[in-house]
């Protein structure tokens, strides 16, 4: 740690505290959290439009019956890209993002504890995109077997199916590395005073989250990397002519596909949790029971993967098991929702764009809850198993759960970042369009699951034209309205108002408390004292 | 081309326009036809409307909140932060409930996993992109057919109107009588498939390599529609499933007609056939069979699915062809069609690509593939 103790006041001089280098070689060369997790958010941005640019070609294909743009092997490699990219690329670095930016900031701390890792944690992704997106060129295109890559269809794959294994192997390794990094700054480098139960709530959900990383990511390394040997090297883990299973796929898959789907989802609850008291002017209701709830998730999440297979012809047993173990899930979700709900509940509300979309997030994430409700139960789940019906409702989970955290979060926290303010109105604007687009495009797509549409399908049969062409209409306003965030932000980073220290009411943390607008370089040189 | 797109979006936007008049918008399950699919719709409709209280209760709450509590009303925060009472109720009750739904799905799950003493089963094998049918046990033992879809290509690439049935008809209907138990035994040859009939809640993936089973007891006549649900390549979303249900006396029929058409195809093997005869009749197991990846024009969508014009296989020597199409080529999307066509067909389909676009190679007769077989 900094030797020389600065003033918090203190005006620093920009060159002693950039390193050496400027230009494009202090981002390549940082070991800053702030830039670090800069160049997290812009790198998830980026991914954010090249797989939303992917959906806006999955929906003009399926604005009307027949085959008009793309043909059905280029399609399913934009399904393929489009969830890899969107889980891999987008949601998950954005929230890392968010770590690197507020977890030192808010738990008193200088920096990450690891900053060279942190700074190899995000060069290994920009690599992992760009085999991502080179997959396309390659001689067969893409893999065009879905995000989940199951057996055996991977080995009829071109080549483009090995720079996807190993897309995945780098993206894998950088969320390791993070996370360890995460899970050392928060348990080593808190301030004095702050106690693990009196962090804030984003920090407490980071913490489960990096070990769920720490625990599911090797999971998937070795599922693709099975695959990998079953393609090229003569082993038969997934193929029954050599004594293997296509199934033990599916069950090693999702074994870290369900921790997967809370460790894009916790963050963003950690995000809300911040958000909404802060714009209540009351303190979060039942902090204790939120953060046994969140871990509850996280353990509950390892054992209910084979929900995802109720149809592969598992034993009774099997599929009651994992219905118990799955509906009990929304016994702990149920409570922060509800906590949620009474922190609200006589507080005194004001509505800025991160409240709005904190409320967004909480309607609708809960909606996209009630229809997991709705599939855990097996024999719904067969009628509705690969439909529409759970497009809509992982969209529902992801999208208006965790992007609409994630843009919660940036309104919240961007004037801390820039030191300005973004335009309020433009902001709220932004806020409904998303809200609007974003149901016209999957609300209809539950009907549509219902009426017996299967995903992945570049052609449909006529019943099911009207929702698809309101889908379609919906995908591509969502994706302009995306344009205007980008606008908003670029705004305000360049000519935003100036931002007060603390410019919400009733934010209550560090970063709001103890650090001055925009934050400093090096966030704590002296560490605070949590009372 | 790029007329015809600018065509299907208007036609899409007109489609908005006067939807319901020439086709109802499909928005709920199918009607059901079977014991196991009324009880998920009645299961689906309670839990809906489970849902609808909790969630009109919840959210009654936060929009309360959000109307009342405001502090451009003037509202002050109260610093209330726990009630243990609350938070343990909020606990138990939805727990309590979790019991009331698991219940009743409980049993449904045991009854729909019952496939003992059926009065019929039929084994279904799913191919890159069809499906294969074996009536394996019960009236109709023996029979046994491939299903391919019967929608023209032309109205899939927008060259032609799309009929009442687009992507939801099959060249051969799988056909089973009324109120009889049908175990359904899924497999695959390639990749995972999943068999689907919404209207009788039967769906099961199809596992190269394993034996599955589902069953339905269809309680009324008429044509059932469903569609493969699991990603199988390239053309997933054309190999529907179609199950025509008729009276026990029709199904007696039907399987008479079905003995009689194998038998005749049986004998066809053994006579030599004219090129003419070959070429017609591979034309249309080519159209079956080969086109979604070869192309009508031969050329195929390289490199993934290579072009039999020109290629070095269909002009090179009998034997390797007959190979190629009879074994496949593992770890790519060419099927071993040994098992799903017989000789004369698969002497036809090798003897017209042999003999189309440019090529110019000798005619193959059935009795030369038998002959490869051993």
């Amino acid at each position: 740690m900094s030797a020389v103790v600065h003033g918090h006041d203190h005006a620093h001089g920009h060159g002693d505290h950039h390193g050496g280098y400027s230009g494009i070689m202090r981002w390549i060369t940082t070991t800053n959290h702030k830039d670090i997790g800069t160049l997290y958010l812009w790198f998830s941005f980026i991914m954010f439009g090249i797989g939303g640019l992917m959906a806006v070609g999955i929906r003009l294909e399926l604005f009307s019956p027949g085959l008009q743009w793309t043909n059905p092997d280029f399609f399913n490699q934009l399904t393929t890209m489009h969830g890899l990219i969107m889980v891999f690329g987008a949601i998950m670095p954005v929230f890392v993002g968010f770590a690197n930016w507020q977890i030192p900031m808010m738990i008193g701390a200088p920096d990450m504890a690891f900053a060279r890792l942190n700074n190899w944690s995000f060069w290994l992704l920009p690599f992992a995109a760009t085999l991502l997106v080179l997959s396309f060129f390659m001689p067969g295109g893409a893999p065009g077997v879905g995000w989940t890559m199951y057996a055996p269809l991977t080995v009829q794959m071109g080549i483009g199916m090995d720079l996807t294994i190993f897309a995945v192997h780098i993206l894998g390794m950088s969320s390791i590395l993070g996370s360890i990094n995460i899970i050392t700054t928060i348990l080593n480098m808190r301030a004095p005073g702050m106690t693990l139960m009196k962090m804030p709530l984003f920090v407490w959900t980071w913490l489960i989250t990096a070990y769920l990383l720490v625990a599911a990511m090797p999971v998937l390394a070795g599922a693709v990397t099975m695959t990998l040997t079953d393609r090229h090297f003569g082993t038969t883990f997934f193929n029954a002519a050599g004594g293997g299973d296509p199934v033990l796929y599916q069950h090693i898959f999702w074994f870290f596909g369900h921790p997967e789907v809370y460790i894009i989802a916790l963050p963003g609850f950690g995000v809300i949790s911040q958000v909404i008291p802060a714009f209540s002017r009351k303190p979060l209701f039942g902090y204790a029971s939120m953060v046994y709830a969140t871990s509850a998730i996280a353990i509950l999440s390892f054992i209910v993967w084979a929900h995802h297979m109720y149809t592969v012809g598992m034993p009774v047993t099997g599929q009651l098991f994992f219905m118990y173990a799955t509906t009990l899930i929304a016994v702990p979700t149920g409570v922060k929702v509800f906590n949620w709900v009474a922190t609200m509940w006589k507080g005194s509300l004001t509505f800025e764009t991160p409240m709005l979309f904190a409320l967004g997030f909480l309607f609708m994430f809960t909606l996209g809850g009630f229809t997991g409700l709705v599939l855990s139960l097996v024999l719904i789940d067969i009628q509705l198993h690969d439909t529409y019906y759970v497009v809509a409702h992982f969209h529902y989970v992801m999208v208006a759960g965790a992007l609409f955290a994630a843009f919660a979060g940036v309104y919240f926290w961007l004037p801390k970042w820039t030191g300005r303010m973004y335009d309020e109105r433009l902001g709220k604007l932004h806020f409904w369009l998303t809200l609007i687009f974003f149901n016209m495009i999957f609300f209809v797509q539950h009907f549509l699951g219902l009426a017996g549409m299967p995903r992945r399908i570049p052609d449909y049969p006529l019943m099911f034209e009207t929702w698809n062409a309101i889908s379609s209409i919906g995908a591509f306003g969502m994706g302009l309205a995306q344009l205007l965030f980008l606008y908003i932000v670029v705004k305000c980073i360049r000519s935003g108002e100036k931002a007060p220290q603390k410019p919400w009411e009733g934010a209550d943390s560090l970063e709001w408390t103890h650090l001055p607008t925009p934050a400093p370089y090096h966030s704590f040189e002296t560490q605070p004292v949590v009372k | 081309m790029r007329g015809m797109r600018v065509l299907s979006i208007l036609a899409g936007l007109a489609g908005l326009a006067n939807a319901g008049a020439a086709h109802a918008i499909a928005w709920y399950f199918q009607t059901p036809a079977s014991g196991i699919a009324r009880d998920i719709d009645q299961l689906h409709q309670y839990i809906m409307w489970l849902i609808i209280v909790i969630f009109i209760g919840v959210f009654g709450f936060m929009f309360w909140s959000v109307y009342a509590h405001r502090k451009s009303k003037g509202h002050q925060a109260e610093q209330f932060h726990e009630n243990t009472t609350v938070e343990i109720l909020w606990t138990v009750i939805p727990a309590i409930i979790l019991v009331i739904i698991a219940w009743p799905v409980t049993k449904t799950v045991i009854a729909q996993k019952d496939t003992s003493a059926p009065d019929l089963t039929i084994k279904v094998t799913g191919y890159q992109w069809k499906w294969g049918y074996d009536y394996i046990k019960g009236e109709g033992e023996g029979i046994s057919f491939l299903s391919t879809l019967a929608t023209p290509r032309d109205q899939i690439e927008g060259n032609a109107p799309k009929g009442e049935n687009y992507l939801l008809e099959v060249d051969n209907e799988v056909v089973v009588p009324v109120g009889k138990k049908v175990r359904v035994i899924v497999t695959a040859a390639d990749v995972i498939h999943a068999w689907w009939i919404p209207a009788f809640g039967a769906k099961q993936d199809a596992i190269p390599g394993f034996l599955r089973d589902i069953w339905f007891r269809a309680e009324e006549t008429g044509t059932f529609r469903g569609q493969c649900t699991e990603l199988c390549g390239k053309e997933h979303a054309f190999m529907p499933i179609v199950v025509r249900v008729v009276s026990p006396e029709d199904y007696s029929k039907w399987v008479g007609e079905r003995k009689k058409v194998m038998s005749a195809s049986a004998e066809d093997a053994s006579k030599t056939w004219s090129v003419d005869e070959l070429l017609a009749r591979g034309e249309k197991v080519y159209a079956a069979n080969c086109v979604a990846c070869h192309q009508g024009t031969g050329r195929g969508v390289p490199p993934a699915f290579p072009p039999l014009a020109g290629s070095k296989v269909v002009n090179g020597p009998e034997e390797g062809q007959i190979d190629t199409v009879l074994n496949g080529r593992p770890g790519t999307a060419m099927a071993a069609f040994g098992k799903q066509l017989s000789d004369t067909d698969i002497a036809a389909v090798i003897t017209f690509t042999r003999k189309s676009w440019g090529n110019k190679a000798s005619e193959v007769q059935p009795a030369e593939v038998k002959e490869r077989r051993k």
